[in-house]
């Protein structure tokens, strides 16, 4: 067995990690240095300037803005998609009652399950144009079209302030909800039946039987649930980007971190400062997973 | 972007991790570059080549392809080139992201000799100034001529060209697209209904009500991603009241240059022009969409720069015809008259300082400011240059003909700022306070409060290059 083990090194462990270091650690790193200079993005040679860039954020109201954002999905995006998704796990997969003893779905599961899926498999940036036109403010609008059927004034879902961000949560979460169905169902699917069999032999209702039987047996699969979902609650950017006026507007109602790397970056040319943020949104991120993480294992141990 | 299963796992691992080492990609060859720039070609000065054009040396161009296309570089302005320095080969590229494009060969400094730096990638031309990547045009705008003969090629341009060029006392950047800004409307549907252009703000009000009789939305913007077609009005109503200082104030950073009383009375003006003939709705949408509208005939009078014809030409009817009208006086005391138009050079073009051939970039542009140039570009895009008296005897469209009348009634009554491009910041803040001062109860003071106390924080902020002109 000796023979063959430094190939295999080399196949398997060497080149990735070599191209691991240098397209993620050194940009990583470079990142780190950047953000304490005033680069620009036109010159060569950029100043280091400690860290004044840190200093500015501190001040910067609008990163404190993306922060709060940021907040909000987190604790929004990852309770609605769940509680949905779950429901509709819940309905696809036991929600049917028992058949010759066997839990099924509700009629037609299998063709819902197949289009739940369906706004997974789109690209954000599609996504986002799709709900340019549902959102449209005037009546050219999928929604504000159809509230014109009763006469209500449209509404402007992206234009007004108070409202935006939850427009955009709720495209977020009309994306997300299909893969966790799918990764709900998984779980589901796992549970013995005959668990299901002598509940049901106890006379548990729909409603007791998800409480009591489906929720605690599944609840590994929802912690991973919650930590993706928070780590995307991080990112949100493209959906931004496409979707929301004037890229994070109105008047910063929709901004995200991301959305403010970019725009300081790339439209700014604060290179230097950008990769400030991008330092912050790291550590914001690690600690988060951290968080769970920790948070997690307690609860793994307590099962 | 694509999310399937698979990438939606790993992007949800690395996400938000990810936007970190972006910059750092992009920026893999700092501190790489040395600083000896690369043997620069030159050849002997002469009275056909007052540049000293090497006349073998490789040009290298690059054109950004949007709404002027980049047909007018390789059917007028290369052939041109090429007909002088038959030896020379010009290497031609287009892009649509000139900062994708070009950055990374700005910063390895390998740049292309000629840079048409536009469009909504464009890169920051402060910055490249402030790092010495950019030519010096003093000497092009000495040379003379190359077909208008006895003059240099700085006696061609409209007034105030060069001066849109200068970047502290020195000319970096051509501008050579010259463009009017007003309200734009549709001549047929004034010609229908027997409206005339209003020269005060009576007859515009009395206007806008007409019009809202004839279900028509009486005036327009796209709040989603072009509030500055309409803070440029306000602005330029500001002017009007107070005269052209105000905005050369604005630009300065003055204490308190937003918050004159011609700003704030031109602030209130429009304010109560959203409140009473604007459609909420619009605050969502695009540029785009409401210009479509305005050629189905439900907007009335729409803001633009003189673009907007060649922009819509694929949705305007038969028959719609553009025209172009200044703002009317706000007031009976205006500084300036009613006929007072913005108008600008625009439309960067420079060339690169660090690049293998500066000097065939520069006579390049002398090229592009031949009479022959400038009226073949105008052709090909209909949009005026900054090269006087380019079109005469061109008729091309009626909105370019509307928009000539209207600079010509103007005289040497036009003005521009330049803080928008030197300060995004400002750009994107006097965005937001537009929409809000718009659509949402027009508080004038509001405005100029929110606007002072960004341009406070710009003149502040110490790593905010500063532009006086």
């Amino acid at each position: 067995m000796r023979h063959g083990k430094y190939p295999f090194i080399v196949g398997f462990l060497a080149a990735p990690v070599a191209l691991y270091v240098t397209f993620v650690i050194a940009p990583y790193l470079q990142a780190f240095y950047l953000a304490m200079t005033n680069w620009r993005g036109v010159s060569a040679n950029p100043k280091f300037i400690g860290l004044d860039n840190f200093q500015r954020l501190l001040q910067d109201d609008v990163f404190w803005k993306a922060v709060r954002h940021h907040g909000l999905l987190l604790l929004a995006l990852p309770l609605v998609t769940i509680v949905i998704a779950l429901f509709f796990a819940f309905l696809l997969n036991v929600g049917g009652g028992s058949r010759g003893g066997v839990m099924t779905g509700v009629w037609g599961s299998r063709f819902y399950r197949f289009v739940f899926f369906f706004p997974q498999v789109l690209a954000i940036v599609i996504i986002g144009v799709i709900f340019q036109r549902v959102y449209a403010p005037d009546d050219s609008g999928l929604l504000n079209g159809f509230l014109g059927f009763f006469g209500i004034d449209p509404v402007l879902f992206m234009a007004n302030g108070r409202i935006a961000l939850w427009a955009i949560i709720a495209v977020l979460v009309w994306q997300s909800v299909g893969f966790y169905v799918v990764l709900f169902s998984a779980g589901m699917a796992s549970i013995p039946k005959d668990i299901y069999e002598a509940a049901t032999l106890d006379g548990a209702g729909r409603g007791s039987m998800f409480f009591r039987v489906t929720m605690p047996l599944l609840w590994d699969t929802l912690q991973v649930a919650w930590v993706y979902l928070g780590i995307a609650a991080f990112d949100a950017f493209a959906i931004v980007q496409v979707l929301s006026v004037d890229q994070g507007g109105p008047d910063g109602a929709t901004t995200v971190l991301g959305m403010e790397i970019y725009r300081n970056a790339f439209s700014y040319s604060q290179f230097g400062y950008a990769s400030a943020m991008g330092v912050a949104l790291f550590f914001l991120t690690i600690t988060f997973a951290a968080l769970t993480l920790r948070v997690s294992r307690r609860e793994t141990i307590e099962l | 972007m694509s999310e399937d299963r698979r990438t939606f796992l790993q992007k949800a691992a690395a996400a938000g991790l990810l936007a970190t080492p972006a910059a750092g990609l992009l920026s893999a060859c700092v501190g790489g570059g040395d600083d000896d720039t690369q043997d620069q070609a030159e050849g002997e000065k002469s009275e056909k080549n007052p540049l000293g054009v090497d006349a073998k040396a490789e040009l290298e161009v690059v054109i950004f392809n949007g709404g002027l296309g980049t047909k007018y570089a390789t059917d007028v302005h290369i052939p041109s080139y090429k007909k002088s320095f038959p030896e020379a080969n010009v290497k031609f590229s287009q892009a649509e992201e000139i900062a994708t494009v070009l950055q990374p060969r700005f910063t390895s400094e390998t740049p292309p000799d000629m840079v048409n730096n536009a469009g909504s990638k464009l890169m920051d031309q402060g910055a490249l100034v402030q790092a010495g990547q950019v030519q010096d045009l003093t000497e092009l705008f000495d040379a003379p001529s190359l077909d208008i003969a006895g003059k240099t090629v700085k006696d061609t341009l409209v007034p105030g060209t060069v001066e849109q060029g200068t970047f502290n006392g020195k000319p970096y950047v051509l501008n050579y697209a010259f463009t009017v800004f007003g309200l734009w409307y549709s001549d047929r549907l004034f010609k229908d209904n027997g409206w005339t252009v209003p020269k005060t703000w009576t007859e515009f009000t009395a206007l806008l009500d007409s019009m809202k009789a004839k279900g028509i939305t009486p005036y327009a913007y796209a709040g989603a991603n072009a509030a500055y077609y309409q803070y440029l009005v306000i602005l330029t109503t500001a002017a009007k009241i107070g005269g052209a200082d105000v905005l050369k104030n604005i630009d300065n950073l003055e204490d308190g240059a937003w918050q004159v009383d011609a700003v704030k009375q031109a602030a209130q003006l429009w304010g109560e022009i959203g409140n009473k003939y604007m459609l909420k709705s619009h605050l969502g949408l695009r540029h785009t969409e409401v210009q479509l509208q305005q050629n189905q005939y439900r907007v009335g009078l729409y803001p633009s720069g003189s673009w907007l014809e060649n922009e819509q030409a694929k949705d305007t009817p038969a028959g719609f015809n553009y025209a172009v009208m200044p703002l009317p006086s706000a007031t009976a005391s205006d500084k300036l008259p009613q006929s007072a138009i913005y108008a600008a050079a625009g439309e960067m073009y420079f060339v690169a300082a660090k690049g293998k051939n500066p000097r065939g970039g520069m006579e390049y542009l002398r090229h592009m400011l031949s009479k022959e140039g400038a009226k073949g570009f105008t052709e090909l895009t209909k949009v005026l240059t900054v090269v006087q008296g380019a079109t005469e005897g061109l008729t091309i469209s009626p909105g370019l003909t509307s928009s000539e009348a209207m600079l010509k009634t103007a005289g040497s009554d036009y003005f521009a700022y330049r803080w928008d491009t030197w300060y995004k910041k400002m750009d994107d803040e006097c965005r937001a306070a537009t929409n809000e001062l718009m659509f949402s109860g027009g508080d004038a003071n509001k405005f100029v409060t929110r606007m002072q106390k960004v341009a406070d924080a710009v003149k502040k902020d110490p790593s905010i290059e500063k532009f006086k002109r």
